[in-house]
């Protein structure tokens, strides 16, 4: 990608690929009473998640963070009993770049009250048919557990084998890892996933793949008959990954104890430490009503739409003419 | 040297690994959803030509190599080493066999090539994508046949064998494109 110069890195007609997916999915929403929302993109708390870094803007002598997910703001305005809602919102994502993403990226969040995350899924492939099927018919949607698709393609339990066993898949083809803290199976369980596993999704179609690892739970709750696996998805369309979605915890006293892991852990490995968002546990204590959320990455579908190869191709000005 | 980020490889940045100089030949960030980040990079040793996939997790750095690429002149062939020189400083360093590898099959006195230096020793020989050079031994060729798509094999002054169509004479001048060793046209001397 070229740039050293002024001009857009999209085409026109990406332009209005981008324009169309914004008009689809809003068309899509205001017939299935889902309120449209904004709130705020620089937020006084940041992500707690280690594996996720928010930008801080200095403010005075204190400072914020950009969101890198309206998720906690959307969460207050649940517990306040605002009913199902969705937001098209910049999120900011410090250092991830690449064929596939952009540090400054756009998200359509959305939160169904009273669903859980199979009803959600249900509701994402009727979005992905109605906003997609303008250019390409994303076909059926299919569901793979987590752990079957480790144990289809590398006959591995990602429940639980080992860190050595994981460790050993990955080397004996894909040469070493630098960096890798022994012991730490969801790093290689996120990297046998994105490099190896992703990958034969293609051409696949529609794949939710759910069930992730209690490990790898998030703000997703466990499953109640099966606390091994959290009640998250995530969605591909043809190997593409354009979204992840929970059924919510609503339960303050677990989410404070997640965020005070993270926290424990963003210490040991010596990254910057974050505020935790006290408004959103706050919210979650007065009460969440049991819903499901999914972010879709709009970006990324508009490479499916349009067929471009790279991020570049669909953002007027990414990252370094931006 | 310079240390390099996750963040900071790319296509053709140096690098050093496990004592040797490396060129980074391909590049993709990895990063599953919420998971971590990876950065996975295909690296050619610059010493042996190997190629091997190294991946890094997101916020590791690396070392950067002291490699750069400088425009030399060939001078003459020792016996043991070929000797260029730098155009404007004057400088001159000798290359073994190893490091000239294919380019001897090119090169003639006073060619330009591209010679990297790694701590300021050649390691790799990069001759001009185009060389002008005489046959030496070829069969007869046909007159009129300058269609036939079969050819012949020629040897060129340097000792290269390169593919030519039937109607070349020995003692011809050919120019070859040296990143294919493929024949371009006839050529003056």
């Amino acid at each position: 990608m070229n740039a050293s110069t002024w001009e857009p890195t999209a085409d026109l007609e990406a332009l209005h690929t981008r324009a169309r997916i914004m008009r689809l999915m809003r068309a899509f929403f205001s017939v299935r009473e889902c309120l449209e929302v904004e709130t705020p993109l620089l937020s006084q708390a940041g992500t707690t998640d280690p594996n996720i870094e928010s930008y801080r803007v200095p403010v005075g002598a204190a400072q914020r963070f950009l969101i890198t997910s309206p998720e906690f703001h959307m969460k207050r305005l649940l517990a306040a009993g605002s009913g199902s809602i969705f937001q098209i919102a910049r999120v900011f994502r410090d250092r991830e770049r690449g064929r596939w993403h952009n540090p400054e990226f756009t998200m359509l969040e959305w939160y169904r009250v009273g669903y859980d995350d199979h009803q959600l899924m249900a509701e994402v492939e009727e979005l992905l048919r109605s906003v997609l099927g303008a250019w390409r018919d994303p076909g059926p949607g299919r569901k793979l557990r987590y752990q079957d698709l480790f144990m289809q393609y590398l006959q591995l339990d990602p429940l639980q084998a080992s860190f050595d066993e994981l460790h050993q898949a990955w080397i004996r083809t894909e040469g070493e890892v630098q960096g890798l803290v022994a012991g730490d199976r969801d790093a290689l369980l996120d990297l046998l996933f994105g490099a190896l596993l992703q990958p034969r999704l293609k051409g696949q179609g529609l794949v939710f793949v759910h069930d992730f690892p209690a490990s790898q739970a998030s703000l997703a709750r466990l499953r109640a008959d099966d606390a091994r696996v959290a009640q998250r998805f995530e969605v591909f369309v043809d190997g593409v990954e354009l979204g992840n979605g929970f059924c919510e915890l609503t339960d303050a006293v677990e989410q404070r104890q997640r965020f005070e892991r993270d926290l424990q852990r963003r210490a040991a490995a010596g990254q910057a430490a974050v505020s935790m968002d006290s408004h959103l546990v706050a919210a979650l204590a007065h009460g969440l009503p049991p819903c499901a959320g999914v972010a879709i990455g709009i970006d990324r579908l508009c490479m499916l739409a349009g067929e471009y190869a790279h991020i570049d191709q669909v953002l007027p000005f990414p990252w370094e003419c931006a | 040297m310079a240390n390099y980020g996750t963040n900071d490889l790319r296509n053709g940045l140096k690098i050093m690994l496990d004592g040797d100089p490396y060129n980074i030949v391909e590049c993709e960030f990895v990063k599953p959803g919420k998971g971590q980040a990876f950065t996975r990079v295909k690296i050619r040793n610059l010493k042996t030509g190997r190629v091997v996939d190294r991946t890094l997790k997101s916020g590791e750095s690396v070392e950067g190599a002291d490699v750069v690429d400088t425009d030399m002149q060939y001078l003459y062939n020792d016996g043991e080493h070929y000797h260029f020189m730098h155009a404007t400083t004057f400088e001159q360093v000798g290359a073994d066999d190893a490091a000239v590898g294919d380019a001897s099959q090119w090169i003639k006195e006073q060619d330009m090539c591209v010679v990297t230096l790694y701590n300021g020793n050649p390691i790799a020989v990069t001759p001009p994508n185009f060389v002008v050079l005489q046959i030496t031994e070829t069969d007869p060729g046909v007159r009129g046949d300058t269609a036939s798509g079969g050819g012949k094999p020629a040897k060129l002054e340097t000792g290269a064998v390169v593919r030519v169509p039937l109607f070349i004479e020995s003692g011809e001048y050919i120019k070859v494109d040296t990143r294919t060793g493929e024949y371009v046209s006839r050529a003056k001397e």
